[in-house]
């Protein structure tokens, strides 16, 4: 019943997947903290700016950017990520920048809503113990907003791990593009489905509960 | 403006800020420069590849307007169908006989731990070997069903929220005045939490309308993405189409984000309602904070973050 598996590299495609995930979302997670740097700043442009990125890019489908990224970026810019001659590296790059760019949009928010949730009267405090602004920063505000958004940025995780499947509209070779060369090649729609369902049951669930119980021990109490 | 990071500014901070605008300005405008040379190296910006789109009618009648009604199709069907499986699952969730919250769970967790494409795919190929529905509706069935499938977990996740915001006080009245368990919840909880519901499932709407893209790109769904596709190789306009395309998703859900939070503003005045407000954070909300908790109106709407792409 299993025999046909042996044909097909399926730890591979989940690897690809995995990668995509991790690359993607250190990507997002730096952007997205510049972000959300740029939303809270007291600098209007950096303001508009960051909001106006948020709301173009969180409205815009996911499939709609990675698609662009390969048709327009690459085909029409010739912006080719220092992989112009190696088609699976190059459409692996892309996918990487446009899952990034997309999920970053996610990541401001949880972040930005993150720093929103510490007490004005914290800052006044520190500030009342004679705290600059850099000590205010780093050890009042920032470390309660970073615990307060672990939950919230899980969620971005566990949804950005589901959006790889997206990539597979350039080509990208993970699971969702081998799913659908195999079950186009096997009579085992329903046998191959659970083994693809299962295989993001297994990369999502336990992301979700390690990191979520970890958010609930961390958040602070108030 | 005083918030947690900064002071009021003073002379010298205002002076750095206006510094910090200029040069952040400057360089929006070199990347905004560098954009526009290269479209107009690769002639993106020639008047040939923009007229299909912005001064005659042909490219909108003949491919994007039916494109886009075919994205609304597919999201409104799929919001409807899965309104009500959401709420019976939501509702199961909370029952309790463990016989029927356990399982429901298990199923609710299950399709929201899988990605909607991958749903699509299956359901794709399941109508192609199981029914005689024809080659040409086949992609439409596929994506409703997928979307289906996966948000009516969502919503359930949504409605149980609902139905746990309303104050314990509805429930206790309920019992005093001798109601069973199933009138209490539906002609006391469910009718509430509807309302309290809807910024959420209004937003929800956005991840729906973005994942329906998907069909368009893999299943070859003749939504908005596929007919700019087709469009585009005919005017031999890409960057203009991706464009235009982006624009109207754009504007499509930022009038869905902006119909519910003017709801959820709405609800929060109104004198009526319990107070109980779900909005469109809701999933983060279940996940992280606690059941009992009512989104702030501090934390903005942002979110989707629980739905695909």
């Amino acid at each position: 019943m299993f025999d046909f598996l042996e044909d097909y590299d399926l730890l591979g495609a989940f690897w690809v997947t995995v990668k995509l995930t991790v690359y993607s979302g250190i990507g997002a997670l730096v952007w997205g903290t510049v972000l959300a740097a740029l939303r809270v700043s007291p600098v209007p442009v950096m303001r508009w700016f960051g909001t106006a990125y948020v709301n173009i890019v969180r409205n815009i489908p996911l499939t709609v950017i990675i698609v662009f990224s390969s048709l327009g970026l690459a085909d029409v810019f010739g912006i080719t990520l220092g992989a112009a001659d190696d088609f699976k590296a190059l459409s692996f790059r892309l996918s990487v920048l446009g899952l990034g760019a997309y999920t970053s949009a996610f990541v401001c928010e949880a972040v930005r809503s993150g720093i929103n949730t510490v007490p004005l009267g914290q800052a006044e405090a520190a500030r009342a113990l004679g705290l600059n602004f850099r000590q205010v920063l780093g050890l009042v505000v920032l470390p309660q907003a970073f615990r307060s958004v672990i939950g919230p940025l899980t969620n971005v995780l566990i949804a950005l791990t589901k959006n790889t499947t997206v990539a597979a509209a350039i080509g990208v070779g993970e699971a969702a593009l081998l799913m659908k060369e195999m079950i186009e090649n096997e009579a085992q729609l329903l046998l191959i489905t659970a083994i693809f369902a299962f295989g993001f049951v297994v990369l999502t669930l336990p992301t979700g509960l390690i990191l979520g119980w970890l958010g609930k021990r961390l958040a602070v109490k108030r | 403006m005083t918030s947690v990071l900064y002071d009021a500014p003073g002379p010298r901070a205002k002076r750095r800020n206006v510094l910090l605008s200029v040069l952040f300005f400057v360089l929006l405008l070199l990347g905004a420069w560098w954009a526009w040379s290269a479209m107009s190296d690769k002639g993106q910006l020639e008047w040939a590849k923009w007229r299909p789109w912005l001064a005659d009618s042909e490219a909108w009648t003949t491919y994007l307007l039916p494109g886009l009604a075919n994205t609304l199709k597919a999201a409104g069907l799929a919001m409807v169908i899965a309104l009500p499986l959401g709420a019976l699952f939501g509702i199961s969730r909370l029952s309790d006989h463990v016989s029927v919250r356990v399982p429901s769970a298990v199923v609710v967790e299950f399709f929201r731990a899988i990605p909607v494409l991958i749903l699509m795919v299956f359901a794709n190929q399941f109508y192609a070997d199981y029914t005689d529905i024809s080659v040409d509706a086949r992609p439409m069935y596929a994506v409703v069903t997928g979307l289906v499938l996966y948000n009516a977990s969502v919503l359930a996740e949504i409605v149980r929220a609902g139905i746990q915001s309303l104050p314990k006080g509805q429930t206790e009245a309920a019992k005093a005045i001798g109601l069973r368990k199933g009138q209490t919840m539906t002609s006391i909880l469910l009718p509430q939490s509807v309302t309290a519901m809807l910024p959420a499932l209004v937003s929800q709407l956005v991840v729906i309308v973005k994942d329906t893209a998907l069909g368009g790109a893999l299943l070859s769904f003749t939504e908005l993405l596929n007919a700019r596709k087709t469009a585009a190789s005919f005017y031999a306009s890409v960057i203009p189409s991706f464009i235009v395309v982006a624009v109207v998703y754009i504007v499509l859900n930022l009038l869905l984000t902006t119909l519910a939070s003017w709801l959820e503003r709405r609800m929060r005045r109104s004198k009526k309602s319990t107070g109980a407000v779900v909005g469109p954070g809701a999933l983060d909300e279940l996940e992280t904070i606690g059941p009992k908790t009512v989104k702030g109106p501090d934390h903005g709407y942002g979110d989707n973050s629980a739905g695909a792409g």
